[in-house]
């Protein structure tokens, strides 16, 4: 098993004719994604011919949900239109949003996050890698060939640092479930929480790596939800990791929500919150593989 | 973006916020203009840099016991003295770290006669997602310091965006900063109104520390900070007249132009890195093993060979820089296009210091191809623990 996606999840793109969106369909559709179709406006009714084939063009997403069945989307739109994008998609009725867009201003995602709250839409990010279960479904722009299936469920605030853990977890033998990127922004669609909350529930996922970063208190909250499930008996084990030890307060760390403000989002309240709840926290981030066979070996 | 006190005060008095009367100083001849501007006879002299603490801040070139970065003045003469003692000298506050601010400009502004303070600001609640406002019965001093010793006194107010600051919401407001006739009055005007700055704007936060009761019962906005949100400033182009560059460190104003995510420090490794969240984990590392890194740097995941190039200029050209570690773990960022542009860098502005280059990931094969085949002294590394103990231990020496 997997989250979030799978062999049978159909996938459209909105912005499938630029230059990232057509790079990325392209490798989704090498490694075996169904993709379905595009939505591009102005653009409907003509055809996207890749590389590994081609794909209908829409002029809307109800449109292009309507024709292919669609139940996943992805976005590669500009910044200034992504707000639009989204909300879109909510309108749209698609069950899976995933936005890999980095650079949205806040106040758009805070007029987007009070209408996806009222919808039965899944958005994860922006600003994030996109989510992977191997061998079945490539949504976003992680790198498919770093992958093995197996065990491990991943989920992180960074692209890069997912990639780190998928890596070890592959060059362990461990191997991957679902791999999800929820992204560096301040506000967001999905936290940690909720992706920890399918890992729990999803017979096929044996441990679990979180990595997390400076700012806000997700972490925290995530540390106490484990804590919570804990004592009810469900618990996985579980390596954390905190990037931005050593960042300074009040600078922004290249992801838009890695600061440290209001001497609030530090490193070691994220790591003691971490370890109270029994997550085996690596101290390196080229450990995160050792560390998790060393916590199986008990 | 951040900008400076007296320009934060000017916006928000455009959306009708209750403002003193205030006029810049930016060179000694403005003074006279200034004073002759202002009623009198109290005045406020203060220092116009990017960091709070100022009226605790000392200036440098001035002997201990000398007044700090914001000063009362009760006659002209007053005024002038002061300005000749601040403007052009440095000042260090808790906020600027050791070496201080140059003191480039002034704000005058008339004198209010305070009969209590408060602290209220709006930021982006990232647990709700949601606008709010933090207000607290205590202000005039470091909000951090009542959020440690009373938090019970922090008030934290959600704006459904639905509705905006409605009379419900603004009245929760005047609630928790215990607002009464006409201090409630203004209350009920103001909130709303720097909601207004605050989205039409894209601010990231306005503070007002203090938010004053003047003697006469009336509110006023006493000290003003205001950030906008980076991301947001394509449809803010008016907004960036305000951007203050001698704020900003020259190193990440040249990274800003090549879109390079840069963060200047105080150690001695330099960094270049794919990722934030890498990028941050590889000053982590530095640090594990007992040295400091000098910058965060994320060169991003579609790096071109001129970025890159750009990049490696920009840490090379800091002079603390005795050592640099290149972290690439390659997604859809090829090995190969960072070792070409690691190299053409390395031709172009020389290699004085050693360097550490640790790859993975998409043809991490033909990257290291290239970088062992060239001429260069560079130290290859497999993973990051490995590049992290050799850089620090060839710094280190």
């Amino acid at each position: 098993m997997s989250i979030l996606v799978n062999k049978e999840t159909k996938v459209i793109c909105q912005g499938m004719t630029g230059k990232t969106g057509t790079f990325h369909t392209n490798a989704a559709m090498a490694y075996g994604t169904k993709m379905t179709g595009g939505v591009t406006p102005g653009k409907g009714g003509q055809i996207w011919e890749g590389e590994n084939g081609n794909l209908p063009i829409f002029n809307t997403v109800a449109e292009a949900r309507e024709q292919t069945g669609a139940d996943a989307t992805v976005i590669y739109v500009p910044p200034k239109f992504t707000a639009a994008s989204i909300i879109e998609a909510i309108d749209a009725e698609i069950p899976l949003i995933v936005c890999i867009t980095e650079g949205v201003p806040v106040l758009d995602m805070v007029k987007v996050k009070e209408k996806l709250d009222k919808s039965s839409s899944r958005l994860i990010g922006p600003n994030c890698p996109g989510v992977l279960t191997p061998e079945e479904c490539k949504i976003g722009i992680m790198p498919g060939n770093i992958f093995k299936k197996g065990n491990v469920g991943i989920v992180s605030r960074s692209g890069t640092l997912t990639y780190e853990a998928v890596f070890q977890t592959t060059n362990e033998g461990l191997g991957q479930t679902t791999a999800v990127g929820i992204g560096g922004d301040p506000v967001k669609g999905t936290e940690f929480i909720d992706v920890l909350e399918m890992f729990l529930a999803d017979d096929a996922t044996q441990s679990i790596i979180m990595i997390g970063e400076i700012g806000g208190s997700a972490e925290e909250e995530a540390a106490e939800f484990l804590k919570n499930e804990a004592k009810k008996g469900r618990k996985k084990p579980t390596v954390g990791f905190i990037a931005g030890r050593t960042a300074p307060p009040g600078r922004t760390m290249g992801h838009a929500g890695a600061v440290i403000s209001g001497g609030k989002g530090g490193a070691e309240d994220k790591i003691e919150a971490m370890q109270s709840a029994g997550i085996q926290v690596s101290p390196s981030p080229a450990k995160l593989g050792v560390t998790l066979v060393d916590l199986l070996k008990g | 973006m951040n900008i400076h006190e007296y320009q934060a005060k000017a916006l928000l008095k455009k959306f009708g916020a209750p403002i003193a009367e205030g006029i810049p100083i930016l060179s000694k001849d403005d003074v006279d203009a200034a004073i002759e501007a202002l009623p009198g006879p109290l005045y406020v002299v203060k220092s116009q840099i990017h960091a709070g603490g100022r009226g605790k801040g000392k200036f440098t070139e001035l002997p201990g016991d000398a007044k700090g970065g914001v000063r009362l003045a009760f006659s002209p003469e007053e005024v002038k003295s002061h300005v000749s003692e601040m403007l052009g000298n440095t000042l260090v506050t808790k906020q600027t770290g050791p070496a201080g601010k140059q003191v480039n400009r002034l704000y005058l502004e008339d004198g209010a006669d305070i009969e209590s303070e408060l602290y209220l600001s709006l930021l982006v609640n990232r647990e709700t997602g949601k606008i709010s406002f933090v207000a607290s019965t205590e202000g005039g001093m470091d909000i951090e310091a009542v959020a440690e010793a009373t938090p019970e006194k922090i008030h934290t107010i959600d704006v459904e965006p639905e509705t905006g600051v409605d009379a419900e919401t603004a009245g929760k407001v005047c609630d928790a900063l215990e607002l009464a006739s006409d201090a409630r009055t203004d209350g009920l005007d103001l909130f709303p109104k720097l909601y207004e700055a605050f989205t039409q704007t894209d601010m990231s936060l306005v503070e007002v520390n203090p938010l004053i009761i003047m003697k006469n019962g009336h509110l006023r906005v006493l000290d003003a900070k205001v950030s906008f949100d980076n991301n947001a400033s394509f449809r803010h182009e008016d907004l960036q007249e305000l951007r203050d560059l001698s704020e900003e460190d020259a190193k990440e104003i040249e990274a800003s132009k090549y879109d390079l995510a840069y963060v200047a420090l105080d150690g001695n490794i330099g960094c270049m890195v794919n990722g934030a969240g890498l990028a941050m984990a590889t000053m982590d590392i530095i640090k594990l093993y007992g040295a400091e890194p000098a910058n965060f740097l994320d060169v991003g995941g579609g790096a071109t060979t001129e970025k890159v190039t750009a990049a490696f200029k920009i840490i090379t050209a800091d002079p603390n820089v005795k050592g640099i570690l290149v972290n690439i773990f390659g997604g859809i960022m090829r090995c190969d296009v960072i070792a070409e542009g690691v190299l053409a860098a390395v031709k172009e502005v020389g290699l004085k210091v050693p360097l550490v280059v640790r790859l993975e990931g998409t043809n991490v094969d033909k990257g290291k191809a290239i970088i062992n085949a060239s001429d260069l002294n560079v130290i290859p590394a497999d993973d990051l623990d490995d590049a992290a103990q050799k850089i620090v231990s060839a710094v280190k020496g």
